[in-house]
């Protein structure tokens, strides 16, 4: 759960942009659609490659099962409505509702910690003690308190969620320039304007990404609580009972892709969001 | 107007202001020239209440300096820094127009009228970063300009624009200050440049930065880019501030 942003170098840098200059070098860039083609071929390959070796027979028909049957069990199962009421409903559910209070708590707290440098000190020992924990490793746990639904599933989310969102808030406060800081300062702004109109706007590319990497890490312990819970709704329970029929491998690996197709979604969306709504950072780095 | 007494700063061991003593009259334009490193955007600093010197003070219309002052507005060499990239060049001229408690029509409309004053007026939809460099130096004058101050500190503002830019510039700077009213501090390197805008050239020396000499600019207040640039006075006054400022850069002499 580190920030995934490295801090970037500006000495000197930006006063003579070389915007221009700095493109060009070297071996051409991909293009957009250039790489959705070469990630669908990569795509292609492996599916083609699980179809053989399924029914090639070289391996035993219980333990994989062909692509084009996980295919077709994957459209069967987005057609039926029961699928979605006890299987996809209750995980997007937990999975969205985790997310929005991690961010809800996470972007206050990286506010307070990045602004008042004594609660950062005072609080170091509590975070260095619990970010360690792998949150999957508390899933007994929670259950064992909350049981098997929805809450158990939030409170898991929010827990692991709320780091990468609060570090990657407290990392993007430092990233506001200081001379447009004191720019706005001489302008007779005060302290609370200058934190909204600067150094807030400055960080917000940084919380968008951890809130890019939390989305990942809640749909992991959504669907791993639910693996683990055994017990109750959602698609990890549809997987992990899956595992328990005698005919199941088809079904755990449609649930597998369905859930990974989620992953892939969630995550195109924001990515799509960040190139739209942070154009000027990205512009920024390229400088 | 602006009072600097017994001004010092120093930034850790490093002393970079030695006791500077300094009056600025309301409406004067003074030209800061000297040798780079001298401290001359430290000084701004501290007139702006950026930053508080380790001793001596800063008197405004009486009141000492603890803070920002009201009505201040500053241009920053680091020009590109200062504007912020997320917003329009015309929001970012408008922006600090809030302070002023103006409507947004107000603020637009003063912020596309300092935009077309300096040569920009198609930017304004414009981001920060699509333009150049000399641009930028200009939408920030630009926001100094709309903000209309009662105290104007500009450092090294005309560094990044070509020849014939930085002259409609300089009378740009000249006729806002005639018209406003208002008191101008201006850093340059420019030795020409410190003659021709100002009322007076201040003329600091280094390790530590100090004040070496005040010339009164002797030279009547229109001024014309081809004809007071011909004009004896002006180049004796060149000539004078050029000597001292050479013999700034090369080390403590005799005054
Ligand atoms: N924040 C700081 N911390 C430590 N030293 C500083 C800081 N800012 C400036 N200095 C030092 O103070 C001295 C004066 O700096 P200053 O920027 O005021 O000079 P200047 O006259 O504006 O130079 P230039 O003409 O190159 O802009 C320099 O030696 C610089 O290294
Ligand atoms: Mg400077």
């Amino acid at each position: 759960m580190s920030v995934e942003h490295s801090p970037r170098l500006r000495a000197g840098g930006r006063a003579v942009p070389q915007r221009r200059s700095a493109r060009g070098a070297g071996r051409p860039r991909l293009t957009r659609t250039g790489r959705a083609v070469r990630g669908l071929a990569g795509v292609l390959v492996l599916a083609a490659a699980l179809e053989i070796l399924a029914r090639s027979g070289a391996v035993a028909a219980d333990s994989l099962s062909p692509t084009s049957d996980i295919v077709v069990r994957a459209g069967e199962l987005l057609g039926d409505g029961a699928f979605w009421s006890a299987s996809l409903v209750p995980t997007l559910k937990a999975w969205g509702l985790g997310l929005v209070i991690a961010v809800a708590v996470a972007v206050p707290l990286g506010l307070l910690l990045g602004s008042v440098p004594y609660v950062n000190t005072a609080t170091r020992a509590v975070v260095e003690f619990l970010r360690p924990i792998p949150s999957v490793a508390l899933i007994p746990l929670v259950s064992l308190i909350l049981g098997t639904g929805l809450e158990m599933k939030v409170v898991l989310i929010v827990y692991a969620a709320v780091w990468p969102v609060m570090f990657n808030t407290l990392y993007g406060l430092g990233d506001a320039d200081p001379v447009a800081k004191d720019t706005l300062r001489s302008f007779g702004f005060g302290p609370l304007a200058v934190l909204w109109r600067v150094t807030l706007p400055a960080a917000l590319p940084f919380i968008y990404t951890g809130v890019r990497l939390a989305t990942s890490i809640a749909l992991i312990l959504a669907v791993g609580a639910e693996i683990l819970a055994g017990f109750g709704d959602g698609l990890g329970i549809f997987i992990g009972q899956a595992m328990g029929t005698l005919d199941g491998t088809r079904d755990v690996m449609t649930g597998t892709l369905l859930a990974g197709c989620l992953g892939l979604l969630a995550n195109s969306l924001l990515a799509f969001g960040e190139r739209r709504l942070f154009r000027w950072h990205v512009r920024e780095e390229r400088s | 107007m602006l009072r600097i007494d017994g001004l010092s700063h120093r930034y850790g061991e490093h002393a970079v202001l030695d006791d500077m003593t300094l009056e600025v009259a309301e409406g004067e334009l003074v030209s800061i020239v000297g040798p780079s490193g001298c401290g001359k955007s430290t000084l701004l600093r501290c007139i702006a209440g950026l930053i508080s010197p380790t001793s001596g003070r800063v008197t405004l219309d009486g009141t000492p300096v603890d803070g920002v002052p009201d009505g201040l507005a500053v241009v920053f060499q680091d020009y590109s820094r200062s504007l912020l990239p997320w917003l329009t060049v015309r929001d970012n001229v408008a922006l600090p127009l809030r302070r002023r408690g103006k409507s947004k029509a107000e603020r637009r409309a003063a912020a596309d009228e300092a935009l077309a004053s300096v040569g920009l007026p198609d930017a304004g939809r414009k981001y920060p970063w699509q333009l150049s460099g000399g641009m930028q130096q200009r939408v920030s004058i630009a926001r100094a300009l709309a903000y209309r101050p009662s105290l104007l500190l500009m450092d090294e503002p005309f560094g990044s624009v070509d020849a014939q830019t930085r002259e409609d510039l300089e009378d740009l700077v000249l006729r806002v200050h005639r018209t406003g009213g208002m008191t101008i501090l201006l850093v340059t390197h420019d030795i020409d440049e410190s003659v021709y805008v100002g009322d007076r050239v201040v003329v600091l020396g280094r390790n530590p930065g100090h004040i070496r000499a005040e010339i009164d600019v002797t030279l009547p207040p229109e001024r014309d880019q081809i004809a007071t640039r011909a004009d004896a006075e002006f180049v004796r006054l060149r000539a004078e501030v050029g000597r001292l400022v050479r013999g700034a850069a090369s080390g403590p002499v005799a005054a």
